[in-house]
């Protein structure tokens, strides 16, 4: 069952100052895969700091940022084709935006307005979740649908360390590994949940080797190099696809920043270990990468910042728009057909309205 | 099925998903035991050798898993029938019942509903050990978003069961295993009322006993006791917690203008409190006396030899109905 286990340090195609690593069993990305990665961290950074700078300017309750894990965000989107499915935390505004979804309408949740701001159906990206594990196992739920069709879908189901400790991990993963379901369970293991760090949550020999006790491999990748992530979610995915059942791949990067704007991390972890993984920025590394390999000319570099740029521009005037939510729609989902009680109390709500209104 | 058969209100749960299954491909049924035994109570007795395993599977003994995963099934076009095994064993799903199945079609504007039946054998009176005999309605009917029916009647099983599968959204059969063995005879072709509808199973003019689920028979049984006594009760059979039938209810509890309601559960904080509330909010002029309950004491399920002293009995609503304030009109 050795074939199960995850290999003994996490795979990396690229070392920090961008170089290949010599002698990798993986196959690397090709340029244009390598240009069009880089190019949505580019726009995924862009995000990250749009959305954070709108929380000062109170237009965003809250931000949980993936600032430091965009390659994890990135490379889990692009791997994926139109059939597949997303199953995003909090955390994954980056991933849902590479999805195609818009920015504005993933941030909803954040801007207060409605809970899930996007069609799940429409980008077969399912609503973010906050509990940690539970959406694990609706992706093994989408998964196993599409199998009994006879679909060749592929379900992507993120997570993050601090998950891996919720009941429903393990449940998804036995689950999934029973059913042979289609699933990537792709754990992104910032170092810490909130102020935890990993090492109570687990003291696994890795994340990646919870896998082995569900019958199912379990790989380590190192998740700030993009070229890893694409190589190592890329061949999952395409297992997958062709019926080789579930795998769980643990991506080992860092949250750089708090755990959301409203958190002080200086309370749980010195700054000098966060200065460290700047020397690992997964934007460098590529931008090294690719700069070495002469594709990125001035002008290319350029059209990507420009790109992102338009990028943000768009999604803080979205999110500047002051959108007047409809009280009567507090009512209007809660069953296909409203219930005569909640009729009763929408019509209260209206009425009470009305009568605010003349005063 | 022949009409008039005598059967039970186990072989109606199951002729109900067995038609369901038929009539609509995307019907799932899945949970523990549910494929060669058929289930512990026999309700999912030769489904998987009539569809097969992929339409009726067993699944690894997680509650939590099994809801999850028919939240899955329903996202992507599938119309899972989970069963819960008893009441205290769907504890561990709970947390994907109230944040999930039940908030999904809210949560995305309506865009994503879920269509998943869960089928929880529930309460007690069968002599059961701790964690088999919870009457554990409260937790759902207070969730918004599920739908709780309680069928008391073989018809009922069948009916309430096509519509809760049929549903576009979440609905919880709360099974009466007290009653999965009471037989009727039933033409199951025959149209009864749907979700949302109470029914008047007995009529009477001197006060309304409200029951569902496990509490109907006792109910209908006091009614018998009490004509033998000169005094005649109506009996209403909620059916359906959520929607509550408050018309139908309302205009029994007018008609006599004193009730009961009877219920297994503990009283406190209960649907037996909700509907005593409710009543008296909305029919307070015409009640000659105070709404009065008989429940379950407000203790954890009672070992099989104290249960007796627990549940709901003719005498207990009798006795109740005797405080009516009938003198002090």
């Amino acid at each position: 069952m050795s074939s199960l286990l995850p290999s003994e340090q996490p795979v990396q195609l690229l070392d920090p100052e961008g170089h290949r690593v010599e002698g990798a069993a993986h196959d690397f990305p090709s340029d244009d895969d390598m240009v069009r990665a880089h190019e949505a961290l580019v726009v995924g950074r862009r995000i990250n700091e749009q959305a954070y700078a709108l929380v000062r300017q109170g237009r965003l309750a809250v931000y949980p940022s993936s600032h430091g894990q965009e390659a994890c965000e990135v490379a889990a989107a692009l791997v994926l084709g139109d059939q597949d499915w997303l199953f995003p935390t909090y955390r994954d505004v980056v991933s849902i935006v590479g999805r195609g979804v818009d920015p504005v309408e993933t941030l909803v949740l954040l801007k207060g307005d409605w809970h899930c701001g996007y069609d799940p159906t429409e980008h077969h990206v399912a609503p973010q979740t906050t509990p940690l594990a539970t959406q694990l196992i609706h992706a093994v739920g989408v998964a196993h649908a599409a199998t009994l069709r006879g679909e060749d879908t592929v379900v992507m189901a993120m997570c993050g360390d601090g998950a891996t400790s919720e009941g429903d991990f393990h449940e998804a993963l036995n689950f999934a590994a029973v059913f042979k379901a289609p699933v990537i369970f792709f754990v992104q293991n910032n170092e810490y949940a909130i102020s935890v760090p990993l090492a109570r949550q687990s003291v696994a020999p890795s994340l990646a080797h919870k896998g082995v006790g569900y019958g199912m491999p379990g790989e380590r990748v190192d998740g700030n190099d993009i070229a890893a992530l694409l190589s190592v979610l890329g061949s999952a995915v395409e297992s997958a696809r062709s019926g080789g059942g579930p795998q769980l791949i643990e991506a080992h990067t860092y949250r750089m920043q708090a755990h959301t704007n409203a958190d002080d991390a200086t309370r749980y972890r010195p700054d000098d270990e966060v200065e460290a993984w700047r020397a690992r920025d997964p934007l460098l590394r590529s931008e090294a990468y690719l700069t070495g390999r002469d594709l990125l000319t001035e002008e290319r570099r350029a059209e990507i910042a420009a790109n992102a740029e338009a990028v943000a521009t768009a999604m803080r005037d979205g999110l500047m728009k002051d959108v007047e939510p409809d009280p009567q729609e507090l009512f209007s989902n809660i069953y296909a057909t409203p219930t005569p009680q909640l009729r009763e109390q929408a019509a209260f709500l209206a009425e009470e309205l009305t009568r605010e209104d003349a005063h | 099925m022949a009409e008039h058969e005598k059967i039970t209100m186990a072989q109606a749960f199951n002729q109900a998903l067995r038609d369901a299954m038929t009539a609509d491909e995307s019907v799932l049924v899945f949970g523990e035991d549910v494929g060669a035994l058929g289930g512990v109570f026999r309700v999912t007795d030769g489904l998987t050798a009539e569809f097969g395993d992929a339409r009726c599977f067993d699944t690894p003994l997680a509650e939590s898993g099994i809801m999850g995963m028919a939240v899955g099934l329903a996202m992507n076009g599938m119309r899972p029938v989970v069963e819960m095994q008893f009441d205290a064993f769907a504890y561990p799903a709970f947390e994907q019942v109230v944040s999930h199945v039940a908030k999904m079609r809210n949560r995305t504007r309506g865009a994503v509903g879920l269509p998943i039946t869960i089928r929880i054998p529930y309460a007690g009176g069968i002599g059961g050990v701790e964690h088999h005999c919870d009457s554990s309605e409260a937790y759902y009917v207070h969730t918004p978003g599920l739908t709780v029916v309680a069928p008391a009647t073989v018809a009922d099983a069948y009916t309430l069961m096509r519509e809760a599968i049929s549903s576009p959204d979440p609905v919880v059969v709360l099974e009466p295993k007290k009653l999965y063995w009471s037989k009727d005879e039933v033409d199951l072709d025959e149209a009864q009322p749907g979700i949302g509808r109470a029914v008047v199973r007995r009529e009477g003019t001197d006060a309304t006993l409200i029951a569902y689920g496990t509490s109907v028979p006792i109910a209908l049984e006091a009614a018998d006791a009490a004509a033998t006594e000169g005094r005649s009760l109506q009996v209403v059979d909620v059916r359906s917690l959520v929607p509550f039938d408050d018309e139908t209810v309302c205009a029994a509890v007018r008609s006599t203008g004193r009730a009961v309601v009877i219920a297994e559960a503990a009283g406190f904080a209960s649907v037996s409190s909700e509907i005593v509330a409710r009543v008296t909010e909305r029919c307070f002029h015409h009640l000659a006396a105070p709404v009065r309950r008989v429940t379950g004491f407000d203790i954890p399920y009672p070992p099989p030899k104290l249960e007796h002293f627990h549940l709901p009995s003719v005498d207990r609503i009798l006795d109740a109905v005797d405080t009516l304030q009938w003198d002090d009109v």
